[in-house]
């Protein structure tokens, strides 16, 4: 084959975009993802756990809305309860049972599930964005794109993602928000489920102010705080409670900082190294080129 | 190609394979691939079996997933394979960034003689290690998504390290290729390749900064899942540190055995310059170590932890950072001082223990540290480790004794009629080609 000198030119100037492309993509690193969209009003839920009791038709809801083998313990039993469940590859959502520290007759149900943050740890985690935020609310995950890596388990700070160890051809599952009916404009799957209306489907910020309105208006019933109203930046479900948080199996730690912001500090700093870098090591490379050249010169030239 | 291929007729000696031509180089290969020497030592036996075994719970694994040999659990998502292979591995591979940079672009010659060595390692580590990823990823055949790029997580510091790791082990062949070419006396190849060797290294220690500092990096998702004692914002910057010091000890470690086992492949004039050599990398490491402890002390007291040291994994982390890095630090000074091989040795011993433990601190042992059930490795899991390691040695041995890796005399000319016997010509390095290219020139 020959080359021209126009084809050559173009080879050059592909692999100089490449480069340049690659410096433009990892100074767009440096800030937080906008994925999910600075001022879109994400989709979320409400869970009132003083209203809740425990009946677990949002397990089975969810169970058949993702088409989940069947548990070998039934959903109308009580017994699960004996022990704090976490959830797993085939239950998207669990229902705990906790002592009521107000009132001992009556215990707290509190379900636990994917809390599909504002800006989730998970999907800034992953390095081929099986884990997407999408824009109207639930972080989803794309099957075909996932490695297996298993850093966005790493990375949730609900521990919410789980792998199915025993499978060849494994997959990361967790709830996904009912992702396909909130596309369609319908609630998810559990929240249509509750007879209770202990969870409310709704915007974001809709749900915030019933939270609120509802504490002002009980405040005997209710602990006047919003979890996930600021945890991690904000989570898409959120969870009113009768008694301290810390009491029924939350994490009170977790701060109030995005979870992506704990790593764009380092990320901001790669395309500086790699630009630096290089530039510092060849100037080093050739100051003592040339000093040795002098040195050569003066000792007459040894080799 | 063809042309140019028998620069170096030796004197009673069978001319070089003709590794010019297909036929040739693959005759030359297999004449290559055959074992040399004994073949049942009980190194061979040992490793062996293990290499088979390991091989058997690889299949397994991938038959029935990970779960049927890991320990790994859904609280516990990366164990040994991670953390030791991948994690730990890394860091000891960092000595062939150091010491390119020391050598090509400080120009301190020194320590040439270790440099092929030391890349090698390096590349090997860096192959073998993201074999052993391959291994702990559930859908490994994706393993190219975020390279060919149906979807790039930019705002991964995974991807920056998978990036990072890929193209670094690219640049890693790149600087360990002039000894396959001295092996194959492809001269011509070696020359170009020898024209990009600086450019080479500087992008080498460009990617190696960044992808010590990502493999840190990774951890800072977790706060709360690491001891406070552990967790910090600069785990970067103390992973990108302490990769110099495990770099310098491995190097050291490596070189003990090296040394016994191959000291016929070594010359006088070598040996006496490996002791500098090695005092030389105590203080480099030394130093290193002091900047390392002085940006623990400042995590330790800006966090408030001071409390946490009189916890049980306080005593733990005392153990990691006084006993497996401060005291080696004393030892280093004092070998240096004592001008003392063999203390040197010892404490590059205790220093990569150091290494290890920070490493399976942050990825394991601190990792949730408060949960009630907490993961161990499985024997399957520490057995496909060993096999690993066991198969990165032979192939370590396999290019010792055939490409020239291990040190000629730093005064070694490359006339070529002084060239007294086969195994010099065997181990020439890059010196004696760049007097082939002053020759043909």
């Amino acid at each position: 084959m020959t080359i021209s000198r126009r084809n050559f030119l173009k080879v050059a100037g592909a692999a100089g975009g490449i480069l340049l492309a690659g410096g433009a993509k990892s100074a767009r690193t440096a800030q937080i993802p906008k994925a999910s969209g600075v001022g879109t009003e994400f989709n979320g839920m409400l869970i009132d756990t003083t209203k809740c009791i425990g009946c677990r038709a949002c397990e089975e809801a969810c169970n058949e809305a993702n088409k989940l083998p069947k548990p070998k313990v039934s959903f109308s039993s009580e017994s699960v309860f004996e022990e704090k469940r976490e959830t797993t590859p085939d239950a998207y959502v669990v229902v705990n049972r906790f002592p009521n520290g107000k009132n001992p007759d009556k215990p707290v149900f509190v379900r636990r599930q994917c809390m599909h943050c504002t800006e989730p740890s998970c999907a800034s985690a992953c390095l081929c964005k099986a884990m997407e935020k999408m824009p109207e609310g639930p972080t989803v995950y794309h099957k075909d794109r996932c490695m297996g890596c298993r850093y966005c388990m790493i990375s949730c700070p609900f521990d919410i993602p789980k792998f199915e160890y025993n499978s060849p051809s494994p997959f990361v599952k967790k709830c996904i928000g009912c992702y396909d009916r909130v596309a369609r404009g319908e609630q998810p799957a559990c929240a249509e489920a509750c007879p209770e209306g202990a969870t409310l489907f709704g915007k974001r910020r809709d749900l915030i102010e019933e939270a609120r309105k509802r504490i002002y208006r009980n405040p005997d019933r209710y602990h006047p705080r919003i979890y996930g109203e600021h945890e991690v930046g904000g989570t898409g479900y959120m969870y009113l409670s009768a008694v301290p948080f810390r009491t029924i199996g939350f994490r009170i730690d977790l701060g109030t900082k995005h979870y992506p912001e704990l790593t764009s500090g380092f990320l901001s700093s790669v395309p500086i190294v790699d630009i630096l870098w290089p530039a510092v090591l060849f100037g080093f490379n050739y100051l003592i080129s040339d000093r040795e050249e002098e040195r050569g010169k003066e000792s007459g030239d040894e080799e | 190609m063809k042309s140019n291929v028998k620069p170096m007729p030796i004197p009673g000696k069978p001319v070089a394979p003709d590794t010019g031509t297909l036929r040739g180089f693959l005759r030359f290969l297999a004449q290559e691939l055959k074992p040399r020497g004994k073949v049942l030592t009980p190194f061979n036996v040992v490793t062996g079996i293990i290499i088979v075994v390991g091989i058997a719970i690889i299949a397994v694994r991938f038959a029935r997933g990970l779960g049927a040999v890991t320990n790994l659990t859904q609280a516990y998502p990366w164990g040994i394979w991670i953390g030791f292979d991948v994690v730990t591995g890394v860091a000891f591979a960092g000595g062939a960034y150091i010491l390119t940079f020391a050598v090509h672009i400080l120009k301190v010659k020194k320590y040439e003689p270790i440099v092929r060595a030391t890349v090698l390692n390096g590349f090997l580590a860096y192959v073998f290690y993201s074999g052993a990823l391959l291994l702990d990823l559930g859908r490994p055949w994706n393993v190219v998504n975020p390279i060919i790029g149906n979807a790039f997580g930019y705002g991964s510091v995974l991807f920056l390290v998978a990036w990072h790791f890929l193209l670094y082990t690219l640049v890693l062949f790149v600087e360990i290729s002039p000894a396959i070419a001295d092996w194959l006396k492809w001269v011509k190849a070696k020359r170009i390749i020898q024209r990009v060797t600086t450019a080479t290294i500087i992008v080498g220690v460009t990617l190696s900064t960044l992808h010590q500092a990502g493999l840190g990096g990774l951890f800072l998702t977790a706060p709360s899942k690491i001891h406070p004692l552990w967790y910090s914002s600069n785990i970067p910057v103390l992973f990108f540190i302490s990769s110099m010091f495990a770099g310098f000890s491995m190097i050291i470690i490596e070189s003990m055995f090296t040394h016994r086992i191959f000291s016929d492949r070594l010359d006088e004039a070598h040996r006496a310059s490996h002791n500098k050599i090695l005092l030389g990398l105590a203080k480099g490491s030394a130093s290193v170590m002091a900047a390392y402890l002085f940006l623990k002390v400042i995590d330790l007291t800006h966090g408030h932890q001071l409390g946490l040291l009189r916890t049980p994994m306080g005593y733990w982390y005392l153990v990691e950072v006084a006993g497996f890095t401060l005291l080696p630090l004393v030892l280093y000074v004092v070998a240096i001082r004592e001008q003392s091989v063999r203390l040197v040795q010892g404490t590059a011993i205790l220093t990569a223990i150091g290494v290890i433990l920070n490493r399976l601190n942050i990825s394991v042992i601190a990792f949730k540290w408060y949960e009630a059930v907490r993961y161990y490795p499985s024997w399957m899991e520490i057995w496909v480790t060993l096999a690993v390691i066991s198969m990165e040695l032979w192939v370590f041995r396999w290019v010792i004794t055939r490409m020239p890796i291990l040190g000629a005399p730093p005064d070694f000319t490359a006339e070529e009629g002084t060239l007294s016997n086969l195994d010099d010509a065997e181990v020439v390095r890059w010196k004696v080609s760049s007097s082939w290219k002053v020759s043909a020139s």
